[in-house]
């Protein structure tokens, strides 16, 4: 026991895991931030896959990383740059040796650094990864975390491959003893897990408890951090992804609306685990329909929203433009539908598994003819949820076909779900009718401009409705061209007029002036927003303001663009929102871009906001 | 078939001219299906039509009942949508060759494959009517058209032997001048519990006049086709002179006085072994089969989606807002 050991506190702590795909990397990381989130702390994690599912091990292609931020305050993001790396081969630390902070450390399995792993990872011959050149002179802990579980389970009747297997929790012993974090979370979680093979369980626990004595008394760490539990609202809490998130909320829309969920939709990297999350809850009365392809998924869906379902699409940017035609078919018909991008870089298949923006455009205009539909996105891991359930309540109320943007980035990150009250949820409404009296397909509520949701099989109000331009009230197949100029102009009003019934767009104001606005929307608002605060506590004159709603954008949009000298727009893409901006509005924009797979960092944020100050 | 029902013909014709050029096929098919319609003792309020694109897809707007006439080559992904979300409806789909086979033939396999309780009439002129004459997938090799003006170079689709091919539950073929089959087949096709495939063999008056001539007129029809029938031998001809017999793995015409009777093939629409085999039946050495090839029964995805949903309802309990909002690991704050 080593009593000279003190317990620091910290504010935020990022660690980066980082090991072969068979290393269990995604699992260390989830028990960690699971275990740190009861403690109280606010958690926001990304998990980063590698492209191929078997790449060859021990390669940095091969790499699975698992990025969290805890913090006792709101952090918003999973950070940029690494406090402690974890690797678990040469490999990792090699690939992720550069990000690590200049005071961090990296905390390495020092067995599995032999000459033939060293090489496997790609370093030059004769090059010692651990020399401080090589490893940029940042502190490194070589823990024999190999040989130390091998031992740690010498008295049990187990395999040498599964006793190796245990070795990612000795790992996770070391940081929850670094990091003053009861290991009860994992405890639980391996009795669950193991409840049919308790030996695997008693291994695993036996492992993280040798980790955690380990790491008190190897002499390695002369003090333990605490990161104190964040000041959060109150309540019930559980960690989603954006993805699972998303899920939820669809299926939390149906029951707020009143109608059967149908999901129809194709194998789609990274969308598909909004799929899977949706098929998990059959008992919810929803289907969830794999289809043969991603036209077929929007087709059923349409199908199915004219039966008389809440229909959902979930689809990535390839897959969107695939679906364009439908989405058509939606628009005119004007039926409600949901259409979910999770946007992957791109174009053609691009970069699946990172993330980027670039489909704001495609959103907007990727239709043929004139083709309006409400655009909306997600900021957070969950606010999917919640943004979900909005593009619900739109395509519902106003009969529409709504895009609901999120990107691989929330898809995949997670972070701390407060579990609202049902009384915290927004009811959803919906056109069905079912008199004949004074019925036509065509006829408007005069106040949303959405047209009656008939479904077939309802006595007495038997219709047709087709992709043929249709008359302004009846329906009928219409040449007329003063016609179509009327239905073109009803579309696109329907869609502008749902200005009036969404939320303001909301700054965070800068007490000292209004210099600079710095611009977002989707999930770019974590690091803005971490930026822009910092800004403030500096006496800068930086606010912030970020887009959920774009099309069509909120009505006090001019107001507040028109107070800031200097508008900065940052976004994952070329400057998709620049320029919807500055064709809707009469202003100048400063484009920020960034399209390297990846999240914007603080930094980059401020070479550019910095020049302006 | 209901003898009392108490719908008519009319009560499915809508208002509204129908836009077919005079002559066309297509017309007797609308015709004889709103008879089967009103015969099936069904209020045309819990019919749903949907169609593609090509002439035939404006069915929708020609049937009194609920209608959908959306894009081209999806009417069956659409359909898939419809009839799980409300198996009560008896959904009909009514597509061209070239809506359903080309540019919407994946979803036709997987339809087919899903036994999705629905009638599919595809209306088979083995050209493209509505873009005005270019070859269709189940045009004939060498056909000389406005986009292969010396001749295709593709072999056809044979839509029966597709169908057959993914174990379709109910194939049938029939023309567009054979009123009485055609009926009878609608409405075995409607009583059908999963996916009816229904060829009919239309004839383009303007831009493939005639192509069905064999199987259709007068003069030419009963020495050029088959008429299947359950529990019946293969006989044909004008004068009933033609057989159909086994010759190894093939069909063979034989004259009937040439053969033992016994030799003669009998038709059993159950034995789905039989069924492939009269698939073979293609070309010029063979009549064409009319009636129905198989009628089986099978599971239909859209009952499957309702059973499972049961199953899992009744061994989780129905679903709540509050237990969606609160599964898994929850801790609080
Ligand atoms: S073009 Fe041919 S198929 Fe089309 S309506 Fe005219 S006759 Fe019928």
């Amino acid at each position: 026991m080593n009593d000279t050991i003190k317990i620091q506190e910290l504010d935020q702590v990022v660690i980066r895991f980082s090991g072969d795909s068979g290393d269990g990397m995604q699992l260390t990381g989830l028990q960690f931030t699971g275990a740190s989130a009861v403690h109280g702390n606010d958690v926001v994690t990304l998990p980063d896959f590698p492209a191929e599912i078997r790449a060859p091990a021990g390669t940095i292609s091969g790499i699975s990383g698992f990025q969290v931020q805890f913090g006792s305050k709101k952090v918003n993001t999973p950070g940029d740059f690494p406090d402690v790396l974890v690797a678990m081969n040469p490999a990792g630390l090699l690939a992720n040796i550069k990000d690590l902070k200049r005071d961090g450390f990296a905390i390495i399995d020092r067995d599995t650094f032999t000459a033939a792993n060293i090489k496997k990872a790609g370093y030059a011959e004769e090059v010692d990864p651990l020399s401080p050149e090589a490893s940029l002179h940042k502190k490194i802990i070589a823990a024999p975390i190999t040989s130390q579980t091998m031992a740690a389970l010498s008295d049990f009747e187990m395999d040498k491959k599964s006793k190796e297997r245990c070795k990612n929790f000795f790992t996770l012993g070391i940081l929850f003893w670094l990091y003053d974090l009861s290991p009860q979370y994992t405890t639980d979680w391996l009795k669950v897990k193991f409840g049919k093979k308790p030996i695997l369980a008693e291994a695993n626990i036996k492992t993280m408890t040798e980790g955690m004595l380990y790491a008190q008394n190897s002499g390695f760490f002369q003090s333990q951090y605490r990161v104190n539990s964040a000041p959060t609202v109150p309540g019930t809490y559980r960690s989603l992804t954006g993805n699972e998130a998303a899920g939820i909320g669809l299926v939390a829309a149906a029951h707020l609306a009143g109608l059967k969920l149908f999901l129809g939709s194709y194998p789609i990297t990274p969308a598909t685990t909004i799929l899977e999350e949706v098929a998990k809850h059959k008992n919810h009365d929803v289907k969830a329909i794999q289809m043969e392809d991603e036209i077929a998924g929007i087709c059923s869906s349409i199908g199915a929203a004219w039966a008389g379902d809440l229909a959902v699409t979930t689809t990535s940017g390839p897959g969107v433009a695939l679906k364009g035609e439908a989405m058509g078919l939606a628009v005119i018909t004007e039926i409600p539908l949901v259409i979910v991008n999770v946007q992957r870089g791109g174009p053609s298949t691009g970069l699946p598994t990172k993330t980027e923006q670039s489909d704001l455009l495609q959103a907007m205009y990727g239709r043929n003819g004139e083709s309006p539909m409400p655009v909306i996105a997600a900021k957070s891991p969950a606010d999917c949820f919640w943004q979900a359930i909005e593009a619900c309540r739109l395509a519902l109320k106003y009969m529409t076909p709504v895009m609901l943007l999120t990107d691989g980035y929330l898809g995949n990150g997670s972070e701390s779900f407060r579990i609202p009250d049902e009384s915290e949820l927004p009811k959803l409404t919906h056109t069905m009718v079912s008199d004949p009296e004074g019925y036509f397909p065509y006829n408007r509520d005069p106040e949303t401009l959405a047209r009656g949701w008939v479904k077939p099989g309802t006595p007495g109000m038997r219709n047709r409705i087709g992709g043929l331009e249709k008359d302004a009230l009846t329906g009928a197949v219409s040449h007329d061209p003063d016609n179509h100029d009327t239905m073109v102009r009803t579309r696109q009003k329907k869609i502008d007029n749902i200005a009036n019934d969404i939320p303001d767009l909301e700054v965070l104001q800068s007490k000292d002036g209004n210099e600079v606005l710095v611009i977002g929307w989707g999930s770019t608002y974590g690091s803005i927003r971490n930026r822009v605060a910092k800004y403030q506590k500096q006496g800068k004159p930086v606010s912030h303001a970020h887009f959920t709603h774009i099309s069509p954008f909120p009505k006090n949009t001019l107001e507040v663009l028109r107070k800031y000298k200097k508008l900065v727009v940052a976004e994952m893409n070329l400057g998709q929102l620049s320029k919807l901006l500055a064709a809707e509005f009469p202003v100048e924009v400063i484009p920020l871009t960034k399209i390297q797979g990846r999240p914007f960092t603080e930094e980059e944020i401020e070479l550019v906001v910095d020049t302006l100050l | 078939m209901n003898a009392e029902s108490k719908y008519k013909k009319q009560d499915f014709v809508p208002d509204g001219a129908v836009k077919w050029c005079a002559g066309c096929g297509d017309f007797s098919i609308l015709a004889q299906t709103q008879k089967v319609l009103a015969a099936t003792g069904r209020s045309p309020d819990e019919f749903a039509f949907i169609s593609g694109i090509g002439c035939s897809s404006r069915f929708p707007y020609y049937v009194n009942s609920y209608g959908y006439h959306t894009i081209h080559g999806r009417a069956l992904a659409i359909a898939t949508g419809t009839k799980i979300a409300n198996p009560e409806l008896s959904v009909w789909v009514a597509m061209g060759d070239g809506d359903g086979l080309a540019i919407g033939g994946n979803h036709f396999l997987h339809a087919v494959r899903r036994n999705l309780d629905m009638v599919v009439i595809l209306m088979d002129n083995q050209i493209y009517g509505l873009t005005k004459g270019q070859f269709s997938p189940t045009s004939i090799r060498g056909q000389k058209t406005k986009t292969a003006p010396t001749g295709t170079m593709e072999d056809p689709i044979d839509p029966v032997a597709l169908t057959l091919g993914l174990n379709g539950t109910f194939v049938a073929r029939t023309t567009d001048r054979s009123m009485k089959q055609m009926s009878e087949i609608l409405m075995r096709a409607y009583e059908h519990k999963g996916f009816s495939m229904v060829q009919i063999l239309q004839n383009c008056p303007i831009f493939n006049d005639g192509a069905h001539d064999l199987a259709t007129a007068k003069a030419t029809r009963d020495d050029h086709t088959l008429v299947l029938e359950h529990g019946q031998k293969m006989i044909f001809g004008k004068d009933k002179d033609k057989a159909i017999v086994r010759d190894g793995f093939k069909p063979k015409v034989v004259n009937v006085a040439d053969v033992n009777e016994a030799e003669i093939l009998v038709h059993d629409e159950k034995d789905s072994g039989l069924g492939h085999f009269l698939a073979q039946m293609q070309g010029s050495d063979y009549p064409i089969p009319l009636g129905v090839f198989i009628e089986r029964t099978a599971p239909t995805i859209d009952q499957e989606y309702r059973t499972s949903n049961d199953a899992e309802i009744e061994r989780l309990g129905k679903g709540t807002l509050n237990n969606l909002l609160h599964q898994g690991e929850t801790w609080k704050v």
